[in-house]
């Protein structure tokens, strides 16, 4: 499979072969993803559903099987699928378009501890916006949400719960559906965070019973610049369109404008079409593989480097332990090495790792983890038994030298 | 040799191994606190003037080799300077992080971070500490 992605070749400028284990920061592209996008430019580019021409047809149809390809991919329907440039920017959309015209001071808006900056941010400054309670529910010693917790704080004045179904920091699957039940009980919306899950296993909106589900482009082996969000149709009566202007409109007038359906109202500017061309041409190389099997390799590699590196001297492994708990991410400190140094040492071995806070500083505050950051490798469809040997081997260097 | 040593030169190994005025003073006249949100390094500096000069400094800290060794080269060509040398050799070593300029002489080992203007990624570990003094004596 390796052979499919051209970038993993690389030699480094040291002569060492690269070994890519950045995965839960971004994915690399397939051939077939980058000649697609290629495809796209040398022979269908136009504005999209403006332009009534042979190149503008083009265009629209792709644009359009697009998000045919994803909503199927999440088994949701066409007009709940909104192109945004990615989770970041899908999770402020709800929060401005959502939590502001929904949210009073009343109300309750719940994180987990766990969650990434950009899970996290945006609800915390809305609380502070409405001036409403603003709840982080706090962790099990594993880096787990602890559940008893969870359901002490969600009250009948809780309106949204966001949460992650993967954790970036420590790879960690969260229980959704039973989240999804409690939250739903008590009459909140459920905001979920699918930026890893989406790329690593199957996803079906409807089973999760998620209220919005957002994800990047770049961590499944799309481009950059592109991501989605999901919302449930019912919602859609209640998300107000975030931005306003081109393409988004049904009628305009000096006074006022009256705006298109979904998912067009929420799409205002000229979109990422090749963005959305490139993620379907992705999910199009995922689904070969299928998103079970996915899991099921990213497991086996995690369990393989978790039973290599659990008897290495001055590591420490975080996270849970049962498998079925986690995916591809291990995340781990070597004492007496900042992950920075650990980095440089692992990079002049040829291995990408990603050391730091991994934008989820709560977690790592709360867990009290060394240096208030981690080293983290992360394994995706293209690593082997063979990549987790160069890093355990890489390890050792480091602990040599420091 | 090899490369990592352009990063890890031995005078740095030995500055985050053994860090010069690692510590706390007991009476000082300024305390700064600083953190680099990028990585999480975090550095604590405190100094006591006398007659317009550093008459000491301790800093005390967690973060990488980097941005340890580079605080403990900071206090240790600091200390004794006025004021005014201190801003100057404060401005040359960011000049050089920064442009890669070739260093004066009097950033004695100091110099020794001279590469790290090939690392864009250790910048901020390697200016934490002077940025700190840099606020410090402003
Ligand atoms: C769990 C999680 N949420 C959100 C994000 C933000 O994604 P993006 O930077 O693509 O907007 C990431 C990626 O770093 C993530 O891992």
């Amino acid at each position: 499979m390796k052979k499919d992605f051209p970038i993993l070749s690389t030699v480094l400028p040291n002569g060492k072969k690269l070994v890519y284990l950045d995965n839960a920061a971004t994915t690399q592209k397939p051939l077939s993803v980058i000649e697609r996008i290629s495809h796209f430019y040398k022979s269908e580019n136009a504005n999209v559903s403006r332009s009534a021409h042979y190149l503008g047809e083009q265009t629209t149809v792709s644009y359009n099987n697009a998000r045919k390809a994803v909503a199927k991919f999440i088994n949701a329907d066409e007009d709940e699928v909104i192109f945004t440039s990615g989770t970041t920017e899908s999770i402020n959309m709800i929060a401005y378009g959502w939590g502001d015209p929904n949210v009073s001071e009343d109300d309750e808006i719940i994180v987990m501890t766990s969650e990434h900056h950009s899970d996290f941010v945006p609800w915390q400054q809305l609380a502070m916006r409405k001036k409403c309670k603003f709840k982080v529910v706090p962790l099990n010693i594993d880096g787990t949400i602890n559940m008893v917790e969870f359901k002490k704080s969600i009250t009948s004045k809780t309106k949204i719960v966001a949460c992650a179904r993967m954790t970036n920091s420590f790879g960690i699957i969260n229980p959704v559906e039973e989240i999804s039940k409690t939250v739903h009980e008590n009459g909140a919306i459920l905001v979920v965070d699918g930026a890893q899950s989406v790329p690593s296993m199957p996803t079906d909106v409807k089973n999760m019973d998620a209220d919005f589900l957002s994800f990047s482009g770049h961590k499944m082996l799309g481009p950059m610049g592109i991501g989605v969000l999901y919302a449930k149709k019912d919602m859609l009566e209640s998300l107000k369109p975030f931005l306003t202007g081109g393409g988004m409109i049904d009628e305009v007038k000096d006074e006022s404008t009256t705006f298109a359906c979904a998912p067009d109202r929420y799409e205002a500017g000229t979109p990422n079409v090749e963005g959305a061309i490139g993620l379907a041409s992705a999910i199009e190389y995922l689904d070969e593989i299928g998103m079970e099997n996915i899991l099921e390799h990213e497991r086996s590699l995690f369990e393989y480097a978790y039973s290599k590196l659990k008897s290495v001297d001055r590591v420490t492994l975080y996270g849970p332990k049962e498998i079925e708990k986690r995916a591809g991410i291990v995340t781990f400190n070597i004492k007496g090495i900042h992950p920075h140094d650990v980095a440089a040492v692992l990079d002049s071995n040829g291995i990408a790792i990603r050391s730091g806070h991994h934008c989820a500083q709560p977690i790592l505050r709360a867990l009290k983890v060394d240096f208030m950051a981690t080293a983290r490798a992360s394994f995706y469809i293209y690593n082997d038994k063979s990549d987790v040997d160069a890093l355990v081997d890489a390890i050792e260097d480091a602990k040599r030298r420091f | 040799m090899d490369e990592l040593s352009d990063l890890y030169a031995e005078v740095i190994m030995d500055h985050q191994r053994h860090p010069r005025n690692f510590g706390k003073l007991e009476n000082f006249d300024r305390e700064i606190q600083m953190t680099n949100s990028s990585c999480g390094d975090q550095i604590s500096l405190q100094i006591k003037f006398e007659n317009e000069k550093i008459k000491d400094l301790k800093f005390t800290g967690m973060g990488c080799a980097i941005s340890m060794a580079s605080a403990s080269v900071m206090t240790e060509v600091m200390k004794g300077l006025s004021v005014k040398e201190a801003k100057h050799f404060c401005d040359e070593f960011l000049e050089m992080i920064r442009e890669g300029k070739v260093p004066a002489d009097d950033l004695k080992d100091a110099k020794v971070f001279s590469n790290i203007h090939k690392y864009p990624m250790r910048i901020k570990c390697a200016t934490l500490a002077w940025h700190a003094l840099q606020k410090a004596i402003e």
